[in-house]
Order: structure tokens, then C-alpha cells, then sequence
């Protein structure tokens, strides 16, 4: 059922009114079927663009990209992606929104409407079904974004930040369930997030990024045992670690940035 | 309770301009021939309404001789007149303006003839049309179709620019095919731009039936309070006047409602 990822030297720049950025400079990641990545790294250094290559929405303009040995071209319902902005359709209902992508693939009514109300049930919306998007608070979108995902089923999770937006008791309950889904069937996921204890909770590998060209700086395996408990001293060692590199890194691109103000 | 106050406020100015407009006459200050009171507008607005023959079962039902009232079948000419037009400019300018909002190569190849074409007033085609069409309803509705068209076919255009990519990409992803994505995507992220741009339609389209009956048409209330004029009946002229406001505004109401449902998914919309 998982499906592996592979990218080879992938670049990717973006056209500006104050010159090119280098979004993505030699990116080369290979993700195995079944494995659970997280995407580390400051803001701007090119996560999202990383995954909207891999979703197929913008190709890179050197490198590759293949899925299961296949280059990427388009978008497909085989790379289910939980957008940052949660990109809920605003007229449509929480339950039209989880249940599109099942109309799209053709199911029946019935099982639609039975496989949206485990997923709404699930993720703990159950009373929302009816209402609008407009009706609920960030952190609720974010899970029907979650489940509207979900529901497609795809071999392949894109998440780009999926849990930036809740509170930590719901983002714990949604990092176990995540987890349960992902072993339970099977699933590969790229996981963006800010959050260095996130990513150790989560994944069999974290990618640490720098920021402008967006590279790849450092990937680590985390091989604790599942469940992972945070206040075991391994995975404190290893926070210790990304944070490390996570604020050298931060400190270059304001560094940077310093510079760039100077010399404008 | 604040609003009650309000709308107090709101009935109070109206009936002070009725008393004020009474005693312009009361007082003798202008010639009623030229500014009949209001109770001199609001017998003939009665007349005007009412059935002109006494009621006849032989010739029909009650409803039918209820509805038989000069002002009753001028308003329902004008408004028959201002819905089939509406209809037909709508039509036509729904699918071209959501072609020319998705397609970048038509609308450029299109937009410079709609750049020419746009500034001309319906008005305008008057002439043209009573050519075309001879008179009575054809060129009236010719009109009408006019001047609904430009204003649906530039909001519609307008609200297929306007659709935010992340929507696209959002159903793309989940693997949505092009009929799909424009039907329940594009669509109805367009609507609100579409349906301001109807109500402009609606609204141009009620003022051009009333010009194109003063010129093209013998029925309809822009055709009666011309007509009131040369007999210098001012007080149905204006008893006519108040009648199109009346349907205008019950038009554009009926608009707000139609907007307020199919917008009740849109933020920042309070219904
Ligand atoms: N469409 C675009 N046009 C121009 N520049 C862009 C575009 N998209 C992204 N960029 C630039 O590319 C860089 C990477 O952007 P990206 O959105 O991938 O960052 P990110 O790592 O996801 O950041 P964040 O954590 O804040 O979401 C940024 O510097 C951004 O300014
Ligand atoms: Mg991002």
C-alpha cells in the first residue's frame, strides 16, 4: 500500500521584484515506503515549496521527483496533501468538504456519508457537520483539512503543518491518532513543522533545512522505541541536538537578513 | 429596542416630508397641476389601480378582474419586460464571462471588443433596436438584455480572477477533473462577485425598460407616466413615479434574499 518518495537534485526559484529567491537549491531526499519524515527548518527556507514539488503543483525546474519509481507531473489524489492555509472550500459544509474528495472517486451516498461521520467523529467534530467553515475556529479547520485527507486515503500524506493551530492537549490526541493510522495502514508522510519536539515524537527521520538556498542541512534517524516519551533522556539528548542546529541556522538567516536590509 | 428607535426615526421623516409636501399645496405655494398633494396623488394612485370595469362573472374569474387595474398591467408588462430580458443578458453573459475569467487566451482575445462595446449606454441602442425590431416588446427586451449583460459579464470575469489558487490547487489534489473543478469550485467561489453583478444588472435593466417604453412600447409604466403627461395629469405621473420605486425596491429585496441564501456560507455576511 505506501508508497516511497525520491527526489534527486531538485532546485527551485522563485522570480522576485528584488531578484531570484532560491526556494530549493539540490534538494536530494529518498523517503522508503511506509517511512514518516518530518521536515525541520526556519521560516521561508522552503518547506512548503518542498512539498507543493512532491504534491505535483509546482515542478521543480531542475531534479526529479518520482513516486513509486513514477516522475511526478500533476496533482493526484495518491499525494493527499493537508495544506498550511487548510484550503477548506468556504461553500461547502465540514461534511461536503470531507466527503469531496469520496464524490470525486465516485462512492456511492451512503458510503460517503458513513465514512465522513467516522472520520468527523474521529477527529472530534462530530456536531459540525452542517455547519460552514466560517463557523469554526482555526484549529477546528485544521482538523477538517485533517479529515477531508484522510478520507481520500492515499498511500502518501503531505502535511504541512498540520497541528500548528491547536492546543496542546488536542495536538497530542491527534499526534497518537496520526501515528495509529500511519502504522496501522501502512501510510508514507512527509511532515512539516516547527516544533523540534514534534518532529522527535513523531518521526523515523527528521530533515533539518537551511534557510536561502534552501538545503538540506542535517538528517536524522531517530531510532527510540514507539511510544517515545519526552522526558526519556534520549529523546531529550536529541532535542538538545536539533535545537542546536535549529538556532545556528536561525542565526544565519537573521544574520542574513541584517545584511540584506543593510546593503537595500 | 435601538433599532425600534431608529426605525421610528426613519417613519417619522418620511411622514414630515409628506406633511411638509401637503401643505405646499394646502398653502397654495405651488400650483397643484404642477405638484399635486399627496392625497391628490394617492386618490389617483387608487384609481390607477383599480379595476376599470365593475366586476362581471361572465367574463372571468374574481382574480382576473382584481388584476385588471391599468396600474396592475403596467406593472406587469414592465416587469415581464425586465425579467426576460435580465434572463436572456444573463445567460449570455454567465458562460462567456466564466470563459473569459479562466481562459487568459480568451479573454484577450476578447476583452478589446468588450473594452469598445461596454461604454456604449443600452440607451443608446435605441434606434438600432426599434430598426432591428420594429416596436413593442422585441427591442425592449433587446434593451434590457443590454444592459444586464455588461455589468454580469464584467463581475462574473472579475470573480473567475478573483478565485483564490490554493482553492484549485486544494481540489486538484484531491483529484478533481476540469468539469469538476469548474462547476463546484470556480462557480461557487465566483458566486459573489456574480451576484453583485446581477443585482447591477437588475437594477440598469428596470431603468432601461422604463426609457425604452417611453419610446418603443404603448403599454407599461414607463409608457403610462409619459403618456400622463400630455394630459398634464401630474398626479398620475407621479402616482407612476412611486409605483417603479415601489416595484424597484421590492426587486432589489428580492435580490438581497436571494443573495443572503445562496452567500450564507460567506464570511462576514450577517443574516
Ligand atoms: N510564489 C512565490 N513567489 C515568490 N517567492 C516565493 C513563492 N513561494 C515561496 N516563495 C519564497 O520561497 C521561500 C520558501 O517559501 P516556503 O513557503 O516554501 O517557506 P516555508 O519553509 O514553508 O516557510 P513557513 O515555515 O513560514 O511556512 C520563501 O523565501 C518565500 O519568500
Ligand atoms: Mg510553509
Amino acid at each position: 500500500m505506501a508508497s516511497s518518495i525520491v527526489i534527486t537534485g531538485v532546485n527551485k526559484t522563485f522570480p522576485t521584484p528584488s531578484g531570484a529567491v532560491v526556494a530549493l537549491k539540490d534538494i536530494t531526499l529518498e523517503i522508503k515506503a511506509g517511512e514518516f519524515v518530518c521536515l525541520l527548518g526556519p521560516s521561508g527556507c522552503g518547506k512548503s515549496t518542498l512539498l507543493n514539488a512532491v504534491a505535483g503543483f509546482s515542478l521543480p525546474e531542475q531534479g526529479r521527483i518520482t513516486v513509486n519509481g513514477q516522475p511526478v507531473t500533476q496533482p493526484g489524489p495518491d499525494r493527499g496533501m493537508v495544506f498550511q492555509e487548510y484550503a477548506l472550500f468556504p461553500w461547502m459544509t465540514v461534511a461536503q468538504n470531507v466527503g469531496f474528495g469520496l464524490e470525486i472517486k465516485g462512492l456511492p451516498k451512503a458510503d460517503i456519508r458513513s465514512r465522513v461521520n467516522a472520520l468527523l467523529k474521529l477527529l472530534k467534530l462530530s456536531e459540525f457537520g452542517e455547519r460552514f467553515p466560517r463557523d469554526l475556529s482555526g484549529g477546528m479547520r485544521q482538523r477538517v483539512a485533517i479529515a477531508r485527507i484522510l478520507a481520500l486515503d492515499s498511500p502518501i500524506l503531505l502535511m504541512d503543518e498540520p497541528f500548528g493551530a491547536l492546543d496542546a492537549l488536542t495536538r497530542r490526541s491527534l499526534q497518537d491518532e496520526l501515528l495509529r493510522i500511519w502504522s496501522e495502514l501502512g501510510k508514507t508522510v512527509l511532515f512539516v513543522t516547527h516544533s523540534i519536539e514534534e518532529s522527535i515524537f513523531l518521526a523515523d527521520r527528521i530533515v533539518v533545512m537551511t534557510y536561502r538556498p534552501g538545503t538540506i542541512k542535517r538528517d536524522i534517524a531517530v531510532h527510540l522505541p514507539r511510544p517515545r516519551d519526552s522526558s526519556a533522556p534520549e529523546f531529550n539528548q536529541l532535542k538538545r541536538e536539533l535545537s542546536e542546529l535549529v538556532a545556528s541556522e536561525q542565526a544565519r538567516h537573521e544574520a542574513a537578513e541584517r545584511l540584506a536590509l543593510t546593503t537595500d | 429596542m435601538n433599532e425600534g428607535i431608529q426605525r421610528f426615526k426613519g417613519v417619522m421623516l418620511i411622514l414630515g416630508v409628506l406633511a411638509l409636501w401637503e401643505a405646499v399645496g394646502l398653502f397654495g405655494w405651488v400650483n397643484a397641476k404642477v405638484l399635486p398633494p399627496p392625497h391628490a396623488v394617492a386618490i389617483k394612485w387608487w384609481e390607477y389601480l383599480s379595476p376599470q370595469q365593475p366586476y362581471d362573472a361572465d367574463s372571468g374569474s374574481r382574480l382576473s378582474w382584481l388584476l385588471s387595474g391599468e396600474l396592475i398591467q403596467d406593472a406587469m408588462g414592465s416587469l415581464y419586460r425586465v425579467l426576460a430580458g435580465f434572463v436572456v443578458g444573463t445567460l449570455l453573459a454567465l458562460p462567456i464571462g466564466l470563459v473569459m475569467g479562466a481562459s487568459r487566451a480568451a479573454y484577450q482575445l476578447c476583452n478589446p471588443l468588450l473594452q469598445i462595446l461596454r461604454p456604449i449606454p443600452p440607451i443608446a441602442y435605441i434606434p438600432l433596436s426599434i430598426l432591428w425590431f420594429g416596436l413593442g416588446n422585441p427591442p425592449a427586451i433587446f434593451l434590457i438584455a443590454i444592459g444586464a449583460f455588461f455589468p454580469v459579464l464584467m463581475n462574473t470575469i472579475a470573480g473567475v480572477r478573483a478565485v483564490d489558487g490554493i482553492f484549485l490547487r486544494a481540489a486538484r489534489n484531491l483529484g478533481a477533473s476540469r468539469t469538476t473543478i469548474f462547476l463546484r469550485v470556480i462557480l461557487p467561489a465566483s458566486t459573489p462577485y456574480i451576484l453583485t453583478g446581477m443585482r447591477i444588472g437588475i437594477g440598469t435593466a428596470f431603468i432601461v425598460v422604463i426609457v425604452a417604453e417611453m419610446i418603443a412600447v404603448n403599454n407599461g409604466l414607463g409608457f403610462r407616466i409619459l403618456e400622463a403627461r400630455e394630459y398634464f395629469w401630474s398626479d398620475k405621473i407621479i402616482a407612476g413615479m412611486l409605483s417603479i420605486g415601489l416595484i424597484g425596491l421590492a426587486i432589489d429585496q428580492a435580490m438581497s434574499q436571494l443573495n443572503n441564501h445562496l452567500l450564507r456560507w460567506h464570511r462576514g455576511l450577517e443574516h
